[in-house]
């Protein structure tokens, strides 16, 4: 019998998942697993670990890890690729770790060219201490910290990650992408192993920011969250390429 | 040996290479630029790394990732801006990681001044990061010192795994003087059992800082603070000066060390009992060898150019009830005149003690 699917070897067996039911993590782990797989790079791979619900990654991963101070992680990233120019160095971060508190870490990641790849999971809140304000935090959205609802007046306006860094002439290639249904999934897929190719390649930083359900913040259920990243997440922040490079992926 | 005019900050930049450097990333400030720039022409020309980064916060960052990885890296820079460098000092204390930061003073607090100063002995030796922790911290007092230093330095945070600061100043850093650069006088130290490499036939490993349980994070200090007391025990370093039968010994480290003890030789001359002590380890403190003296010398001056800082080490090193302190903010060094008369000053109220 032809085996179709198992667990990618780059992923820790018998390990804890401390991830919260229906959150998108899981999934957006073992799709770079996935992709470390495809391309035979977990013995080749150092991972930079985020702080936040990432910070736990190297307890899921089989792949030499790094714990990075919150934000610090393309910048302990490129200390580990400027003298390792042959390792796979990839970030794993959420979007208030990315964008907000290591802004100018992340920008000059891609500003610089640097040869890493970055996945950046975006559920709108800093997830780990509670459901807070992050920098993707959708105008009206009520977080422990906007508890009338996100006001651009006083909060300003969430900021759009991806399409950022694909501004940044050293980016190789910038996409969003969703875990909200099994064809965004797949996309997911693909857009991931783009973000690792192009470093492979040494082409330049690449980039992903994936949408991601976080049902336990959102005080929704799995499914209402798949909706609500359907109905109000992707209308701010739109599902696509926005740099490639190899003018291969759309 | 060759001697040649060498400008401290260019002593600490080629010594870093000399002793094998393979990684600088670093931001400009006065006064310690020169090394950045120095070590910009040499490095990428011989294939080691070189990051003109967009803060001291990505500089240090950067020192981390290389210093997990395998390399030997240094990054320097001067006072608020070492001020930026705090987070991560403390997360390499923790993760054990070896980086060298050069550290040339100048005026604070806030943005201060250019002019030289040594009003960051507490920044390097306290320490401004979260938690129970230590750097070494290596303070010369001429280039030829830098230099000697430097290499000393890329040894001691490879053999404990630790960060360690040569701690100088803006008179150091732009002064020239006779000096030899040396080849690297210290083994190499095996690292292979920690550093990140990629998993290649083995399973993971990773370097953190987190403890999910009180009783793991507990462990982690007392094994850091086994670490500090062997430091302690093994790597103190001063120099003293007549100090057998002084009735006053004054303390001093770093550039200005030297005025001290040209006042303190001086005073000799004029027949005053009086010896210099100068801490070169300013981290670990020879706490041992002042407490021995303090036995016989019951009188201290701690000369420093800061309001009062090192001081508080020899107080609790002496125990000695008169420990005075001459200093002031930034810009002229204490002059000998001023220092001897300090002395005069304070062994007048020995000698009218004891009459």
């Amino acid at each position: 019998m032809q085996q179709v699917f198992k667990i990618p070897d780059s992923l820790k067996k018998n390990t804890e998942y401390t991830f919260c039911p229906g959150c998108g993590h899981g999934v957006a782990v073992r799709l770079l697993c996935q992709a470390i797989d495809d391309f035979n790079l977990r013995e080749n791979a150092i991972c930079m670990v985020g702080v936040g619900c990432t910070a736990f990654l190297y307890h899921f991963l089989d792949i030499d890890a790094l714990e990075c101070p919150h934000g610090r992680a393309t910048a302990e990233g490129t200390g580990v690729k400027r003298i390792n120019p042959d390792k796979f160095v990839f970030t794993y971060q959420g979007d208030g770790d990315y964008a907000a508190i290591g802004m100018t870490e992340s920008m000059y990641a891609g500003i610089r060219g640097e040869n890493l790849t970055t996945i950046c999971v975006n559920n709108t809140n800093y997830g780990m201490t509670g459901g807070q304000m992050g920098p993707t935090t959708l105008i009206g959205q009520v977080t422990t910290t906007t508890p009338y609802g996100r006001d651009e007046k006083l909060n300003g306006y969430p900021v759009k990650i991806a399409e950022q860094v694909a501004q940044y002439k050293g980016t190789a290639f910038s996409a969003r992408v969703s875990l909200d249904s099994v064809p965004n999934i797949i996309k997911a897929q693909a857009a991931i192993k783009k973000a690792c190719e192009v470093q492979i390649k040494k082409l330049g930083y690449g980039f992903v920011e994936i949408l991601s359900p976080c049902p336990t913040n959102w005080k929704m259920t799995p499914e209402q969250a798949n909706e609500h990243i359907r109905e109000n997440m992707m209308k701010e922040y739109p599902l696509g390429v926005f740099k490639d490079v190899t003018g291969e992926m759309k | 040996m060759k001697q040649e005019l060498i400008k401290g900050n260019i002593a600490i930049a080629q010594s870093a290479f000399d002793a094998g450097c393979d990684s600088y990333f670093g931001y400009p400030i006065t006064p310690q630029t020169e090394i950045g720039e120095y070590l910009s022409r040499i490095m990428p020309k011989n294939n080691r790394a070189y990051v003109c980064c967009e803060s001291e916060i990505a500089s240090i960052n950067m020192c981390i990732g290389a210093a997990a990885s395998g390399g030997h890296p240094m990054t320097s820079s001067a006072s608020c801006a070492i001020a930026l460098m705090q987070e991560g000092l403390s997360y390499a204390c923790a993760q054990e990681l070896p980086i060298v930061i050069a550290s040339v003073m100048r005026a604070g607090p806030g943005l201060g001044n250019i002019y030289p100063s040594q009003a960051d002995y507490n920044q390097a030796v306290k320490g401004g990061g979260n938690g129970d922790y230590h750097i070494i911290v290596l303070a010369p007092s001429n280039v030829q010192e830098c230099i000697n230093f430097t290499h000393k330095a890329f040894y001691l945070a490879q053999k404990y795994r630790n960060p360690v600061f040569i701690l100088a100043d803006g008179l150091l850093g732009q002064m020239m003087e006779p000096a030899s650069f040396i080849e690297h006088p210290y083994e190499k130290i095996d690292n292979s059992s920690w550093v990140l490499t990629g998993a290649k036939g083995r399973s993971s490993k990773f370097i953190r800082s987190l403890s999910e349980k009180e009783a793991q994070h507990n462990e982690h200090v007392y094994k850091l603070f086994e670490k500090y007391k062997k430091i302690e025990e093994n790597e103190v370093m001063y120099d003293e000066n007549f100090t057998d039968d002084a009735d006053l010994i004054v303390v001093s480290f770093g550039s200005l060390s030297r005025n001290v003890k040209a006042a303190v030789k001086e005073a000799r001359r004029q027949g005053l009992k009086v010896g210099s002590f100068t801490p070169k380890t300013l981290y670990p403190f020879p706490t041992q060898r002042l407490r021995e003296l303090s036995r016989r010398t019951k009188k201290f001056i701690v000369a420093e150019m800061n309001m009062g800082q090192m001081i508080n080490d020899v107080i609790v090193a002496t125990r000695c009830e008169d420990v005075r302190h001459i200093g002031r903010p930034a810009g002229n060094w204490l002059d000998i005149d001023e220092i001897i008369g300090e002395i005069k000053t304070t062994l007048g109220d020995v000698y009218a003690a004891s009459i």
